[in-house]
Order: C-alpha cells, then sequence, then structure tokens
C-alpha cells in the first residue's frame, strides 16, 4: 500500500478544515488579543467557502473510494459537501455581530463550526460504519459544547444537558444497533452489507432487531416523533447563533447518513424499515404543525416546524428508490436555506439586551422595517409551501414521490396537516402587517434599529430571494440534483 | 468453551440497565451519564463478541474508537453538568424544567 493509493485528495476539504482548525487555536494563544479578531474570522469564511468549492470539484468523477474504503466521493456526496461548507459560512456571517454582544466570539466557537463541518463532512463522505459513526459523533460533540458555551445562561446549560443526554442514548442505540448487523453479516462496510442482503431476509427476527435499533437511533439525531422531545427545548434555549447552526447545515449531513445507511448500506430490507418510516413521518408531521400553533416563541415554533419539516423529508424515503431520494435531496436543500433565512432574520433583529423571539416582537414588524418584513413573508410562505416559492415545489416532489410508490394515506394527511401548519406560518404574516407594535414593545423607541452591516444584509437577502428567484428554473435545479445520485448505490 | 450468546446476553443486560437508568432515574445527572458510558460498553461487549467469533478484527478495532469517544463523550458531558450546577447549584434531574419540555 502506497500513500498514492489512499487517494487522499479525496478528503482534501475536511484536511483543509481540520488545518485551519488547528490555526485559529493557535492564533488565538500567540496573538496579541487586540489583532485576532481580524485573523480568526477571515481565516475561517475562507477556509469553509475553500473547502465547499473543493468538494464540488468531485462532482463529475463518479464513484471513487479513499483511504481503504472508508471514505467515498460521488456526486450527491460531493454537493451535499459543498452545501455545508457553503451554508457554514453563511451562518458564521449571519452569527457575528450577534455572538459578538453575547461574548460567544471567541476562538473556541470558530474551532467548534470548523469541526463541526468536518464531521458532518465525514458524515456525507462515509463508505464504512466506522466513519459514519465518528463523523456522527465529532458533529454531535461539537453543537454540545457549542450550546454549553454560553456558561451565563441557566436556559442553555439545560438545553445542553438535555441534547446531549438524549443525543448520546441515540448515538449509543445506533451503536448497538450496529453490533447486531456486524454480527449478522460480519462485515461494517457499507458495500459490503449492500452486497449481503441475498443471505438474510427481511423478515429474520434478529435482522428486524438491528434495523429497528438503527432506525430509532437515525430518527432521534433527525428530531422526528416520536422521538422529537429535544428540538423545541433545544432550540429554545441556545443562544439564537448557535440555533441557527444546528438546525440548518446538520440537516444536509442528517440526510447523508438517512442516504448511507438506510438506503445504500440497508436499501435492499427496504421492506423492514419503511413502514416505520411511514409511521414516524406522519406523526412527525402532525405532531410538529398541530403543537406549533400554541407556541408564543418563534425559535419554539421554528423547532416545531422543523419536527413537521423533517416528517415531510422523510416521505421521500419510503419508496427506496432513486426518485423518492432525489425529491428528498431537494427538499433538504431547499429546506437549510430557507431556516437559514429565517434565522438570519431574528438575528438581524436581535440587539444585545434584547433576543427578539417572542412572536409578539414581530408585531407591526412592517412600519419599523418594511425590507425585513417582506424577506420574512417570504420565507414563512416558502415554510408554508405555497406556490410561487421554492418551498412549495418542494413540498410537491416529496409528496409526488410518495404518493407513486403507494402511500396514499400518508399523503392525504401530510397535504391536511401541511394546511393545519400554513395558519401558524400565515399568523407571523398577519403579526407583521396588520398589528400595531405593543405599547411597552422596546423595538419601536430604539435608537438603533438600523442594525446589520451592508454585508450581512446583502448576504441575507440575497439567501431569501433567492427562493423565489429559482422558481423558473426550479426545475433545471431538480434536475441537476437528480443527476448527482446517478451513479448512486452502484461501484 | 463459552458459546456466543452468553456474551451477547450480558450485552443485552448492559443495555437494558444503562436504558433502564436513563429513563426511571430521576434523581442525579451523574448516574445518567454513568447509564451513559454502560450503553457505549454494551455496544463494545457486542462487537467484541462477535469479532472473535467471526475471526474478523475490524469489530475489535471499531472498539478502539467507540473507547475514545466515550471518553469525549464524557468529557463533553462532565463539563456541562459543570456548567449547570453553577448556574442552578443542583444537580437534580427534576430541577432541569425551565424549559417545558
Amino acid at each position: 500500500m502506497t500513500l498514492a493509493s489512499l487517494n487522499l485528495w479525496v478528503i482534501a476539504p475536511e484536511i483543509l478544515l481540520s488545518t485551519v482548525a488547528c490555526l485559529v487555536l493557535l492564533i488565538d494563544l500567540f496573538m496579541p488579543a487586540d489583532q485576532r479578531p481580524g485573523v480568526g474570522y477571515p481565516l475561517t469564511l475562507v477556509a469553509l467557502l475553500g473547502a465547499g468549492m473543493a468538494s464540488l470539484m468531485g462532482l463529475d468523477n463518479g464513484s471513487i473510494t479513499a483511504l481503504n474504503e472508508l471514505v467515498i466521493s460521488d456526486g450527491v456526496g460531493s454537493v451535499l459537501k459543498a452545501g455545508t461548507g457553503i451554508g457554514a459560512a453563511g451562518v458564521l456571517v449571519y452569527s457575528q455581530e450577534y455572538a459578538r454582544a453575547r461574548g460567544l466570539w471567541r476562538a473556541e466557537y470558530l474551532v467548534l463550526i470548523l469541526f463541526a463541518v468536518v464531521g458532518m463532512m465525514t458524515m456525507i463522505g462515509a463508505n464504512h460504519l466506522l466513519t459514519l459513526y465518528i463523523g456522527l459523533e465529532l458533529l454531535a460533540l461539537c453543537l454540545y459544547s457549542m450550546i454549553g458555551m454560553q456558561k451565563d445562561s441557566v436556559r442553555a446549560a439545560e438545553a445542553a444537558m438535555k441534547y446531549f443526554v438524549l443525543g448520546a442514548l441515540a448515538s449509543g442505540i445506533l451503536l448497538y444497533g450496529m453490533s447486531l448487523l456486524y454480527g449478522l453479516t460480519g462485515s461494517l462496510s457499507l458495500a459490503e452489507l449492500a452486497s449481503s442482503s441475498g443471505a438474510l431476509a427481511p423478515t429474520n427476527l434478529p435482522l428486524l432487531t438491528a434495523v429497528v435499533l438503527i432506525v430509532a437511533g437515525l430518527l432521534f439525531k433527525l428530531g422526528v416523533v416520536p422521538f422529537h422531545m429535544w428540538v423545541p427545548d433545544v432550540y429554545d434555549g441556545s443562544a439564537t447563533s448557535t440555533t441557527l447552526f444546528l438546525s440548518s447545515v446538520p440537516k444536509l449531513a442528517a440526510f447523508a447518513i438517512m442516504l448511507r445507511l438506510l438506503a445504500y448500506g440497508l436499501g435492499d430490507w427496504v421492506t423492514a424499515w419503511q413502514d416505520m418510516l411511514a409511521i414516524a413521518a406522519v406523526l412527525s408531521i402532525s405532531v410538529g404543525n398541530v403543537v406549533a400553533i400554541a407556541q408564543t416563541s418563534i425559535k419554539r415554533m421554528l423547532g416545531y416546524s422543523t419536527i413537521s419539516h423533517m416528517g415531510f423529508l422523510l416521505l421521500g424515503f419510503l419508496g427506496g428508490n432513486i426518485h423518492g431520494y432525489s425529491a428528498s435531496l431537494s427538499y433538504v436543500v431547499i429546506y437549510t436555506v430557507i431556516t437559514l433565512g429565517a434565522f438570519g432574520i431574528i438575528l438581524l433583529l436581535s440587539r444585545p439586551q434584547f433576543e427578539s423571539d417572542a412572536l409578539n416582537d414581530l408585531k407591526g414588524l412592517n412600519h419599523r422595517r418594511p425590507g425585513l418584513a417582506f424577506l420574512m413573508l417570504i420565507v414563512m410562505f416558502s415554510l408554508a409551501g405555497v406556490p410561487p416559492t421554492a418551498g412549495f415545489f418542494a413540498k410537491l416532489l416529496v409528496l409526488q414521490a410518495a404518493f407513486e410508490n403507494g402511500f396514499v394515506w400518508t399523503v392525504i394527511v401530510a397535504v391536511v396537516m401541511a394546511v393545519v401548519g400554513a395558519f401558524y406560518y400565515l399568523r407571523v404574516v398577519k403579526l407583521m402587517y396588520f398589528d400595531l407594535p405593543d405599547e411597552d414593545g422596546q423595538v419601536v423607541s430604539s435608537p438603533e434599529l438600523q442594525r446589520g452591516s451592508h454585508a450581512v444584509r446583502w448576504v441575507l437577502t440575497v439567501n431569501v430571494l433567492s427562493l423565489v428567484l429559482i422558481v423558473p428554473w426550479i426545475g433545471n435545479l431538480v434536475d441537476w440534483l437528480t443527476r448527482t445520485l446517478e451513479g448512486f448505490g452502484r461501484l | 468453551m463459552i458459546p456466543l450468546s452468553h456474551y451477547l446476553v450480558v450485552g443485552a443486560l448492559l443495555f437494558a440497565i444503562s436504558v433502564v437508568g436513563i429513563f426511571i432515574n430521576r434523581k442525579n445527572l451523574v448516574i445518567i451519564l454513568m447509564a451513559i458510558e454502560l450503553l457505549l460498553l454494551a455496544a463494545n461487549m457486542n462487537f467484541v463478541a462477535f469479532s472473535y467469533y467471526l475471526g474478523d478484527l475490524s469489530g475489535q478495532v471499531f472498539v478502539f474508537f467507540i473507547l475514545t469517544v466515550a471518553a469525549a463523550e464524557a468529557a463533553v458531558g462532565l463539563a456541562i453538568l459543570i456548567v449547570l450546577f453553577r448556574t442552578r447549584r443542583s444537580i437534580n434531574v427534576q430541577d432541569l424544567d425551565r424549559l417545558q419540555g
């Protein structure tokens, strides 16, 4: 074995990000305190964008394995890796001002984001249960620490603890399922798992046990009913900049782990897991949309909205075919862009002593900041799936995929619940456009309303408007994403 | 020679004890951290047993990685516990009620 046979260039983005993470830590140690902020942040931003662009280079190379088949580079992996890199750069741009005002903007914050992105990329490129698990844990440990970094906040500490206990339980269950799978098939490689399916029937009891444990672990990580308890608490308790990070980019990695483990590794046993996913999807869409109505905090409301959106994401997996996976891929990409916009607006509205996370804080936003109110309108329409936005096409694709695979009842429930969900998204629009600000609302009298540097506002505007402007070309986008899945599952 | 099933039963017992320990425990967060460690050890038990009986080393290599991750997880978990104790002066599970979950 030579160094060249390891194909190290496949993990070039991960190597780049790990190196920069170490550099940022060293800079923080040795550079005088007044020069630090000017170096660490741009360096991290450039590294994230560079890693994102670098992973796009693997797009047309077909499926290539590296590091003795531990990792794989293929079309869908390249797109998702690019999405995580660029998305995390967006997160940094949005959260900089907010985190700085709250004393969170330290080198450790950047390092944790960088390592979390390395973890996500490892998950996305995993071709082996070992890499899958290591990537998952690297991401999760970084997220726990980021929430816990807000040391003076009682709510953040509680959110971190809840997330930690439930997250560790989920990875433990997943790991136990993996160990059973290893015993049954004698292999840890996803490719060998996929090809060893002939030996075991999908009704084999030990196999079903392993699949149930693995699916339960994955659903925990996705935050799908009945394993959703942590989502609203963690969204609500964390600093908004951390919520922005953990609600957006890791969803791409969550999609990737479903794709690698269920769709590829356990792909031939689709009958063993599709009913479980169907039930989880229906429950998730129903509970998420109904409970969100009762919320008074935007962050909590978006937490429940995430639960329902993850249910929609599962709809694409039900059929166990490429058509459905590509619908889910489009869904998760569009959803990530929407979430970045949603929390970006909330971050822009908050100020050093004011969180702007209650629904009533949005009252009369149109009178104060018509531009931001309009962007929020687009985001809410996208989340609800109102036609002239990308969110509508995303929902349409997954519903269509589930319908064609024969899950008619699932689709009917999902559509009814999507209508129920439209209520609370449109309530936000009503608050912004038709209500007047509260008397005691400190938002009204504040002299520093025009916050956010020009760059941040431009990025946010482009991010949100892209949800509408992409619509004439939405077919091309979906075709392009579908093509990245072409070589999937065949090596 | 001890048959494979004996090891698997021990692993399953460890798994059950730790899950019960996480859900039934209403007293102390440290016990939850211990239960999480036990959960990972249950998986390790299975991996090593299967690895030996299959004559395949990769399962044992996986265990080394799990042990490392378990150490990192314990470090992060205890750090969060300390933050929690500083802000709240308690590590009682029932006191975790600030977020209505």
